[in-house]
């Protein structure tokens, strides 16, 4: 049995994963929380490279890294958050939810062991040729049999950006702002009256107070 | 040899430290959306691995549509939580609870 | 012609609704303008009708579909024969003599439109119920003259007894009615069809055809259906024991009494059993049953009348007694006598109704005959026509009851049904208890002295033409109807088409055979001629005899023998108990079963463990598990952990 560089990855950057994402839930800081999941991320990432799926290893870390986790750590930037209550309960639940999760991984490497996964009844795949291109393949199903799903998911986002402008907008009556469509319908009778008086002679005294 | 058990073994220690850690940061919302990425992170996993193994390429697309909603999903989320902290200056889970009975 | 047939129902119906709706807005002469004018129609067009069913058209057809399920059709549709042409006649010129004679004895009455509204209405139902060729149609027009016969008898709806009475008439006919549905059901059931033809036509292949009723026990359907039938009829035309409803609704004004409670609502019964004759002819217990019924009545309501002192309750039980008659005349299949007598009945006994209400409204409503006499010069035309009434009634040649009564007597002693024997008697004595009664009323209401106050007998007057002119109408035909349509009626044949009668049934043949002799022909001559050899025609007499002797020659005698028969006296003046036992036993028992049924079905099964039951228990259960649904996440995590778990270690130890 030899020890591929294939196989150097995969534990290398699993390791960093399952690293990454114990910080994520650990550390008491979320900023730390928030760039522990880049990390997170960026390995997942480059997990799948090793699977072959090289456009959506970019996108993940395009997107994901590039703006969902920015977003992340600008809210949590913006919030002023109370970090020794959040962190109650924390290590009272530590045991407990350490040994249940424990079991749980247990169990599921047991099962996942199965024989269906395994090299003889699942072997890995012969690599795809230097030519070959995942985003092009992608591209092919994605707007010919998912094209309805996907535009599903474009309307989708759509909505989620109407929904996080309309939830986060915040009108304040007191800011005084232009209104270009009232200014431009403005006529002159509007804001001009002219009011006919007799002339007025000055005042005799208060001439004299005035020169004064 | 990597086979299709230890990408699903990595999916499956993903979910389970995820699972754990919204049950253990009980009060931080951010942390509970957070953990939900990470949640989505092991699917995705065991979708491409899948897609990989059984030459598939319908697996990746799913991703692609789980991707979308999660990104909708984060920043709809963030969104509220924006408004939540506005109106009630804080993010502690235990004390959202106005709509509770 | 079928214009024609559609509008005989139909112009009563447009009088009602003018008259119902518009009654205040036209006013009270233009009300019973339109009313009468609308009956009137119907009468013309029913004789008409009747002239053309003679020369042979028949008609059996639907006028529209109302609605369609599965194989059964409601249809709305007529079948014109003589039966129902000949009904349609006597309904529509009772009605309409009914319809004048209120305009005089509803001068008053506020609700004057109302009154019009309701006859009119109630002369469309019977129409409908006549006319019909449907079972379902009949059940309309049979409900129909059901709700209009409430409504009449609760007409002075601010008196209690009224109220009372047009419940207990509802009520009653409720059971009969009940019994009507269930034979409709039956015949859909077994038939599967809801027209005449169709079922007519196929009674004698079902005639074998059985129920197991219990363990072992087979009944005809036919007789099932039949049965259940004459409970119908028997609610409608108040035979024993669901007779109890028609002396009550003499609360209704008069006008109702004598055109529903005596002459054509009451006769509903008997003319369907004789439109059913198809399906009676064929079970023999229904018969003996209907005869049995038939005979009690025609007895024991005819002895109550003996004792009773209101002047329409005299009637009203009189009728019951006639109603009587004509059943035991179906139950020997004198399905032609049945409805012959009820013609004349209707004749005659409207004529007395009417004489009783010219009575009462001269009197200012006093119904109470011992304080009345002496009437015969005050009111002689009312006198004169209520005599030929009684005449008719007690059977007399050549008056028309004597006709149909007399017939109906010689096919009872001529039938071989069991039970006939029976029946023979009742009516026989019947006869006699007839006269006795009928002929008392006359005597003490019209003879001797004036018994009533200074200041009532002041004020008696005859009545105006309005009342009168119907009185002399239907006095004519109360003399003359038998003696020309009884050799045709009864003899000929004239109801072949719409009366179906086996041949070893066939009473009526029989006592028309006897009484042809050996190859004459039967006139009415021959049958008066013989009626006056016959026992009947003499108990009739005596009993005429026996009331003049009690009530004009020795009219001390009657208080006498009521306290030397006073068991006997106090059994007639108690009905038989019929009142008490309903009251005590069906009445009380139905209030006990009642309040068991609310206080333990209702409330605390119903409401106590069903409806609140489960509320509380879905209330308890919940307040339970809404622990679980704390609304924190972390809780659900958990629980997701802990559900994962189970569900995998599940799978490893599979």
């Amino acid at each position: 049995m030899t020890f591929s560089f294939l196989d150097f990855a995969f534990y290398a950057f699993a390791a960093v994963l399952i690293f990454a994402a114990l910080m994520v839930v650990t550390v008491r800081n979320p900023v730390k929380a928030a760039l522990f999941l880049v990390l997170a991320f960026f390995s997942a990432a480059c997990i799948w490279i090793t699977l072959e799926a090289e456009f959506l290893a970019i996108v993940l870390v395009l997107v994901y890294v590039g703006a969902v986790m920015v977003l992340f750590l600008f809210v949590v930037m913006m919030l002023d958050i109370n970090l020794v209550q959040m962190r109650e309960g924390f290590g009272k639940y530590l045991p407990v939810g350490g040994f249940v999760a424990l079991l749980l991984v247990a169990e599921l490497i047991i099962i996942l062991n199965a024989k269906v996964f395994s090299p003889d009844s699942m072997p890995r795949p012969a690599g795809q040729p230097a030519d070959y291109s995942n985003t092009q393949k992608l591209g092919e199903i994605l707007y010919t049999q998912y094209a309805y799903p996907f535009e599903i998911a474009a309307i989708i986002l759509l909505v989620a950006i109407v929904a996080a402008i309309s939830l986060t907008l915040r009108r304040r009556p007191q800011t005084r702002y232009q209104k270009p469509a009232k200014q431009i319908s403005a006529r002159k009778e509007d804001r001009l009256r002219v009011v006919s008086m007799k002339s007025e002679k000055p005042d005799p005294d208060a001439a004299g107070a005035g020169t004064e | 040899m990597i086979s299709l058990t230890h990408y699903l073994v990595l999916g499956a220690v993903l979910f389970s430290i995820a699972v754990v850690g919204i049950f253990l940061n009980r009060k931080n919302v951010v942390i509970l959306l957070m953990a939900i990425e990470l949640l989505l992170l092991a699917v995705n996993i065991n979708f491409v691995a899948f897609s990989h193994y059984l030459q598939d390429i319908a697996g990746q697309v799913f991703v692609f549509f789980i991707l979308t909603v999660a990104a909708a999903e984060a920043a709809i989320g963030l969104a509220i939580l924006i408004v939540l902290f506005r109106n009630r200056h804080t993010i502690n889970v235990e004390d959202l609870n106005r709509l509770s009975g | 012609m079928l214009t024609i047939y559609t509008l005989i129902p139909v112009s009563c119906l447009v009088a009602a609704i003018v008259a119902g709706l518009g009654g205040h807005i036209i006013g009270r002469t233009a009300t019973h303008r339109v009313a009468i004018t609308g009956v009137a129609i119907s009468f013309v067009l029913s004789v008409y009708v009747l002239f053309d069913v003679l020369q042979g058209n028949y008609f059996d057809g639907m006028l529209y579909t109302w609605g369609t399920s599965g194989f059964l059709t409601f249809q709305i549709g007529f079948l014109i024969d003589e039966l129902s042409a000949g009904m349609a006649v006597v309904v529509t010129f009772v009605s309409l003599m009914v319809h004048i004679y209120t305009i005089g004895y509803m001068h008053d009455d506020p609700g004057y439109q109302r009154f019009f509204s309701y006859i009119a209405l109630f002369t469309f139902a019977m129409l409908m119920l006549v006319m019909s060729n449907n079972f379902l149609q009949l059940f309309f027009g049979w409900e129909g003259v059901g709700v209009v016969s409430y409504l009449l008898i609760g007409f002075w709806f601010d008196r209690d007894s009224a109220i009372h009475a047009n419940m207990k008439a509802f009520l009653v006919n409720r059971i009969g009615d009940f019994g009507f549905i269930l034979a409709i059901a039956a015949i859909v059931y077994v038939f599967s069809s809801l027209n005449y033809s169709d079922v007519f036509s196929q009674a004698a292949s079902v005639e074998n055809m059985t129920v197991e009723a219990f363990e072992g026990v087979n009944w005809k359907w036919l007789t099932i259906i039949s049965l259940l039938l004459f409970v119908g009829a028997m609610g409608k035309s108040a035979q024993v024991p669901l007779h109890v409803w028609l002396p009550d609704s003499m609360e209704g004004p008069t006008p109702i009494s004598a055109l529903i409670h005596a002459a054509t609502m009451v006769t509903a019964g008997i003319f369907m059993v004789a439109r059913m004759s198809p399906l009676f002819e064929f079970s023999e217990v229904a018969l003996t049953v209907v005869v049995t019924i038939g005979a009690i009545t025609a007895l024991f309501m005819a002895l109550i009348g003996l004792v009773q002192n209101d002047i329409k309750r005299i009637v009203a039980y009189s009728t019951l007694s006639q109603l009587g008659y004509m059943t035991v005349a179906l139950g020997v299949s004198a399905y032609a006598a049945g409805i012959f007598h009820l013609t004349t009945h209707a004749f005659f006994k409207a004529l007395l109704f009417l004489a009783a209400g010219s009575v009462i409204v001269a009197l200012h409503h006093q119904q109470d005959i011992r304080h009345m006499g002496g009437l015969k010069k005050i009111m002689p035309i009312t006198y004169w026509t209520a005599l030929v009434g009684s005449l008719a009634l007690a059977g007399l040649p050549p008056f028309a009851g004597f006709f149909s009564k007399d017939t109906i007597i010689e096919a009872v002693h001529a039938s071989q049904l069991p039970g006939s024997g029976f029946a023979l008697f009742a009516v026989s004595i019947g006869v006699f208890v007839t006269a006795l009664y009928s002929f008392r009323m006359l005597f003490i209401v019209f003879h001797g002295k004036p018994r009533m106050s200074e200041d009532e007998l002041a004020h008696a007057n005859e009545s105006p033409w309005v009342i009168t002119l119907p009185l002399v109408v239907l006095a004519v035909p109360s003399v003359i109807f038998g003696a020309i349509f009884a050799v045709p009626m009864l003899y000929g044949e004239f109801y072949d088409q719409s009366i179906f009668v086996l041949s070893q049934h066939d009473t009526l043949a029989h006592v028309g055979a006897g009484l042809a002799g050996q190859g004459g022909e039967i006139s009415a001559w021959k049958i008066v001629l013989h009626g006056f050899i016959t026992l009947p025609f003499w108990l009739a007499v005596a009993g005429i005899f026996v009331a003049w002797l009690l009530y004009i020659h020795r009219p001390e005698w009657p208080s006498l023998i009521q306290s030397r028969f006073k068991l006997l006296w106090q059994i007639l003046d108690h009905k038989y108990g019929f009142d008490e036992f309903n009251e005590v036993v069906v009445a009380s028992g139905t209030r006990g079963l009642g309040d068991v049924l609310w206080k333990f079905m209702d409330m605390y099964v119903i409401d106590g463990l069903v409806v609140n039951g489960l509320a509380n228990s879905v209330r308890r259960i919940s307040s339970r598990i809404r622990v679980i649904q704390s609304g924190f996440v972390y809780h659900y995590a958990f629980t997701m952990i802990i559900g994962l778990l189970l569900l995998i270690t599940w799978f490893l130890i599979r």
